[in-house]
């Protein structure tokens, strides 16, 4: 479960100070139970990147409180956090792949992280790139592939530990349309598998083409939920 | 299967062998160590002479009587010195009483003296009325007693027993404040060695700022990315200790060398005149006192603890600004 109440967001200043600049996101609440879909969906600007960032635990909320798996973020532990972001997969706009690392090794990564033994790792991140059409660049670099296949290595180190949340902001921006249709495909798998999952698109067709609920935000703040 | 041999084994990203370089952060090290040896090695010779002249210095007792040979109004009782030598023997906390001959007491007068202090100069007597000298040893732990000068005084009026406990105090006072000198030496050299490692791990953490955030939004919580850290410090302080440490052993073995007379006195100093280098090597390395053997091994893992527990702090307290 997922619970967001009266969530406030300002982002820090160059020292770290709460700044002035306005309140990215205003006065959300919202219930997400586990096991669902949801898209999040707004103009650019509305606040979605920064929502997900929230839940993602990139970002901590200036005001109000964030339930996350049942535990209120604002009194966890550090270490506790670090848990709660193992048991999330995220697809980051900017994909933040490791430029020193191979595809396979990015995607390794997420297992390594919960100390996942490397017979195993291998036969999992092996599964999971071919799946998205990257099975023949296991070693390459990140910088050597096109922007499609950088957003699908993201896409699989997220996905790749069946994660009980995944959050996707705009998973499917760099990529063509049938490439997209069976990326969502594969997030509603997981989805069926038990998973929470959020995804923030701009793809009117995709939302057109799955249905599910959305959380809609304009401004900062959300203006329908479901 | 796709074949992935030669790939490497839990690679995380974060590249500390490119951020952390290995030649800065060993030689800094090393440096610190080998400034760390030295000053070990002057405490350590400091205490050892404190211990030497105390022990040794302590424990005698110089009697002077002037007019040693003369009787007394009662000639039956002897000369002075015998009365004197009387009382010392007698006495339990005396080991052994020795009076010095006269003809050592004027040779070693004679640098100051001249020929004025030869026995038979000028018609076979002292030119110069010298006392007669008694060396008084006493007995390990015992000290002398209180009222032995008044007694001694009273047996032959105008004797002095000198102890050599008060100079002995001075130079212990005297090392004690080099010890003191030496630790605050390898404090400073710690506190520099901890400035010196938290420079370079922030120096890394800024390099790889990126990755680190990358890794810390996966889930990599702070023990872990400090510990990679750490561990990375840790095997560069360890090889600039070990250097250190090796560099500084040829000039300890020389100032050991040089130092041989204090440590050792004169009685000591056999062998250090045979010039084969064999000889001499053997020589020096056993003129090292031994507690400075054991404790130098221990500056290379004093060195790596501090390297970890300093980058451990470090990374830990960096990584706070991030949520």
């Amino acid at each position: 479960m997922i619970r967001l109440q009266e969530i406030g967001l300002r982002y820090p200043d160059r020292a770290g100070r709460q700044g002035n600049r306005g309140h990215v996101l205003q006065a959300i609440s919202a219930e997400i139970p586990p096991g669902s879909f949801r898209w999040v969906l707004g103009p650019s600007g509305a606040g979605k990147s920064s929502l997900l960032r929230l839940l993602g635990l990139g970002l901590k909320p200036s005001s109000g409180q964030l339930d996350l798996f049942g535990v209120p973020v604002a009194r966890a532990r550090r270490a506790a956090l670090a848990k709660l972001r193992r048991r999330t997969g995220t697809v980051f706009q900017d994909l933040r792949l490791l430029p020193e690392l191979s595809v396979y090794d990015n995607v390794a990564l997420r297992l390594r992280l919960d100390g996942i033994a490397e017979d195993r790792i291998e036969l999992e991140v092996t599964e999971m790139l071919r799946f998205v059409g990257l099975g023949r660049k296991l070693g390459v670099r990140p910088s050597a592939l096109s922007g499609g296949e950088q957003q699908r290595v993201a896409v699989a180190r997220a996905v790749v530990h069946r994660p009980p949340l995944l959050l996707a902001d705009e998973p499917t921006g760099a990529l063509d349309e049938p490439q997209a249709v069976r990326l969502i495909a594969l997030f509603e798998e997981l989805n069926q598998m038990g998973s929470t999952v959020l995804v923030a698109t701009h793809n009117e067709a995709l939302v057109r083409r799955f249905p599910h609920p959305a959380l809609q935000l304009e401004r900062g703040r959300l203006v329908s939920h479901g | 299967m796709v074949r992935l041999a030669g790939r490497k084994r839990r690679a995380d990203g974060l590249a500390l062998r490119r951020a952390m370089g290995d030649r800065l952060l060993p030689a800094l090290v090393a440096a610190m160590t080998f400034l760390a040896a030295l000053a070990l090695a002057g405490a350590v010779g400091a205490s050892l002479l404190a211990q030497r002249w105390s022990a040794g210095a302590a424990s005698i007792l110089t009697v002077q009587v002037p007019d040693g040979d003369s009787g007394s109004d009662a000639p039956e009782s002897g000369t002075r010195l015998q009365r004197v030598m009387a009382i010392l023997s007698a006495d339990p906390a005396v080991l052994a009483a020795t009076p010095v001959d006269r003809a050592r007491l004027a040779a070693l007068l004679a640098p100051w003296l001249g020929d004025g202090a030869q026995p038979g100069f000028g018609a076979g007597a002292l030119a110069l009325p010298l006392p007669s000298v008694v060396q008084v040893r006493l007995r390990p732990g015992l000290s002398a007693p209180g009222d032995l000068g008044a007694r001694l005084d009273q047996a032959a009026p105008g004797t002095l027993a000198e102890r050599n406990q008060d100079w002995s105090d001075r130079l212990v006072a005297l090392t004690t404040s080099l010890q003191a000198c030496a630790g605050l030496a390898l404090l400073v050299v710690a506190g520099v060695a901890v400035a010196v490692v938290a420079t370079a791990t922030r120096a890394g953490l800024v390099a790889r700022r990126q990755a680190i955030e990358i890794i810390h939004g996966l889930g990599a919580d702070d023990g872990y990315i400090a510990g990679r850290f750490a561990g990375r410090t840790t095997v560069l302080a360890l090889s600039g200790g070990i250097a250190g440490t090796v560099l500084s052993v040829p000039l300890l073995l020389l100032l050991c060398r040089l130092g041989a007379p204090l440590a050792a006195g004169t009685a000591g100093l056999a062998g250090l005149a045979d010039t084969r280098p064999a000889t001499w090597l053997l020589e020096s390395v056993r003129r090292v006192p031994l507690p400075l053997w054991i404790a130098l091994p221990l500056l290379p893992p004093l060195a790596a603890t501090i390297g970890w527990m300093t980058a451990q702090a470090t990374v830990r307290t960096w990584l706070r600004r991030l949520p």
